[in-house]
């Protein structure tokens, strides 16, 4: 503790205060003057150290001041070596942990300042939203051109939430048992995933495809191509007539999904791959659609059930008009998801 | 001290006594004299005023709930004040997170397996949902800080626990349609009043123009907490 700290001191005013700090640093340090008397005890040939050594240091003070500073370096490294190694180790430690901590505050900060870097993508105007929401249930029928969109988050994300919480609401009204965490839970997974998943996959074939189009670009499309579905489930949740769901998945469904792929055309070149994109894009958004409708308690269920074995009762459901084809061809779709979910 | 005394003393030369530079500072009065007075005059008496090392528990506990209860009736009487914003705590929407999430519970009480995952999601609920809620008004330009805008989500969930208190008192008396309708009143009521009190609160720091994307995603926040709580039946 002392050793390194007043040795450090006593290198401070080495010049000519040293010669009045002397006397003060004999006193104090022990240990420290005893390795620098073993240099000076070979001349003086004495017997005992310390006493020496002090003695020793007392008689030639003044000529002492040279000596000091040259051995002040040494005492350093040897008393370190000796003694202090306990505090060098205490102290590289706190210095590791001070750093891991600085490490992890940074980093906290970053992340929070990251948010400066999304910013752009969230400044809209509540008109601006709106009139999006609108234009992506019209598809424009101008494939020679370029169409533009808007590079925006916000619209999206509180539409992948809204869709979170109208599946949630259709969970509870239809007869599913509830288990809200675990509903809770897959509807949030599956908002996102979809959103990002096919986000993703798609920006992935447009870049095969050598389609216009940027990640954020994608995820706006998409994003707002949600707000069809929100408006079909969130009436077929509430009323519960078959055909009425149909009309809605080809009618709000379809237009938003016609709007996407007249985007998409009008950004790709050559036929093969507008055929590629636009049908990935297409069949995946309103399987979407229909999965949400339909299978998603099913496979909750099922999940559920098999998670939890026989013990819970058969649970009942409306019986609804499903033509056996068309269920079929959605329980394995419902079940392919499930899986790759 | 120290370091100054010694910076002097190594100024002054080899030639003066042992505290030859404090007398230099005392006297001389030169420019470094001014950090020297005002610093510890300045840091002692305020830290004596604010010491609470040896005040009873009793009191500072007292302190603190005072605080959370004066934050709950700002909550109930939402005027255009920042006694919410200015000095913010958690303790508030911790309490009442977990109040909510306890009687949300009895829910599933009768199949043992199910407790864990329901206080679980309501409390993993309110707080994610209020984190959201805070980023996206930080994103859209909002002026307020991080915590602020937790606390004031947290503390307008007030209104809606004593919807379910008054909920779940109906249940015990009547559990059909009256009941119900009841019920949807007060959940009703509750709601518009958590986010009218939010919104009065957060609603300031947030550009005029964009104050119908920051109430959105507040409204979809309670409307989801109070639709649990309606579609609440133990």
């Amino acid at each position: 503790m002392s050793g390194p700290g007043t040795a450090a001191g006593a290198g401070g005013p080495r010049g000519g205060a040293a010669a009045e700090w002397g006397a003060f640093e004999d006193n104090m340090q022990g240990g420290g003057s005893a390795v620098i008397d073993m240099e000076n005890m070979d001349d003086t040939s004495g017997s005992s150290f310390e006493d020496m050594g002090e003695m020793h240091q007392r008689m030639k003070e003044e000529e002492e001041v040279d000596a000091e500073a040259a051995a002040a370096d040494e005492e350093d490294g040897e008393f370190l070596g000796m003694k202090g190694f306990k505090g060098q180790l205490g102290r590289q430690v706190a210095d590791q942990m001070w750093q891991a901590g600085k490490r992890q505050a940074s980093k906290a900060f970053n992340l929070y300042a990251n948010i400066d870097i999304l910013r752009p993508y969230f400044d809209v105007e509540p008109m601006q939203v709106r009139n999006r929401l609108l234009e992506s249930m019209i598809p424009m029928k101008m494939i020679n051109f370029p169409q533009k969109i808007a590079g925006e988050l916000y619209g999206p994300l509180m539409l992948v939430f809204t869709l979170v919480a109208i599946l949630l609401h259709g969970m509870k009204t239809s007869d599913t048992i509830i288990r809200e965490g675990t509903l809770m839970g897959t509807a949030i997974g599956t908002c996102f995933g979809y959103w990002l998943g096919v986000s993703s996959f798609i920006y992935f074939l447009a870049y095969l495809c050598n389609a216009q189009i940027t990640m954020v670009q994608m995820l706006s499309l998409l994003g707002y191509g949600l707000f069809g579905h929100c408006v079909t489930l969130f009436v077929t949740y509430n009323i519960h007539f078959h055909s009425l769901f149909y009309i809605f998945w080809l009618g709000i469904g379809g237009l938003s999904t016609l709007r996407m792929v007249a985007v998409l055309v009008s950004r790709t070149v050559g036929y093969t791959q507008r055929l590629i994109l636009c049908g990935a894009l297409a069949a995946l958004h309103m399987l979407f659609l229909l999965y949400l409708h339909f299978a998603y308690h099913k496979v909750v269920e099922g999940i559920l059930d098999t998670l939890e074995g026989p013990n819970i009762p058969p649970f009942q459901r409306v019986a609804r008009d499903i033509p056996a084809i068309s269920s079929a061809v959605l329980n394995t779709t419902a079940k392919t998801a499930a899986l790759a979910l | 001290m120290a370091a100054v005394e010694e910076a002097e003393a190594a100024a002054d030369g080899a030639a003066k006594p042992l505290f030859a530079g404090l007398a230099g500072v005392s006297i001389s009065g030169d420019i470094p004299v001014e950090g020297e007075i005002t610093v510890p005059v300045g840091s002692r008496s305020p830290d004596e005023d604010y010491s609470t090392l040896d005040e009873p528990v009793k009191d500072t506990i007292m302190r603190d709930l005072k605080a959370v209860g004066k934050k709950f009736v700002h909550v109930m009487y939402p005027k255009k004040s920042s006694a919410l914003l200015r000095d913010w705590d958690l303790w508030g929407p911790l309490i009442l997170c977990v109040l909510l999430a306890l009687m949300l519970q009895g829910r599933s009480a009768d199949s043992t397996e199910d407790k864990g995952p329901q206080f679980a999601e309501v409390f993993v609920i309110i707080w994610f949902g209020a984190v959201v809620i805070t980023l996206n008004s930080k994103l859209l330009g909002g002026t307020i800080s991080f915590f602020q805008s937790l606390c004031v989500l947290g503390y307008c969930i007030l209104p809606l626990t004593v919807a379910l208190l008054v909920c779940r008192l109906v249940l015990l008396a009547n559990s059909g349609t009256v009941g119900f309708v009841v019920r949807l009143l007060v959940v009703m009521a509750m709601f518009g009043w958590s986010t009218l009190a939010s919104t009065a609160f957060l609603a300031d720091s947030q550009p005029p123009n964009r104050k119908a994307l920051v109430v959105y995603p507040i409204f979809l926040f309670y409307f989801v907490i109070s639709w649990m709580i309606l579609t609440f039946a133990p």
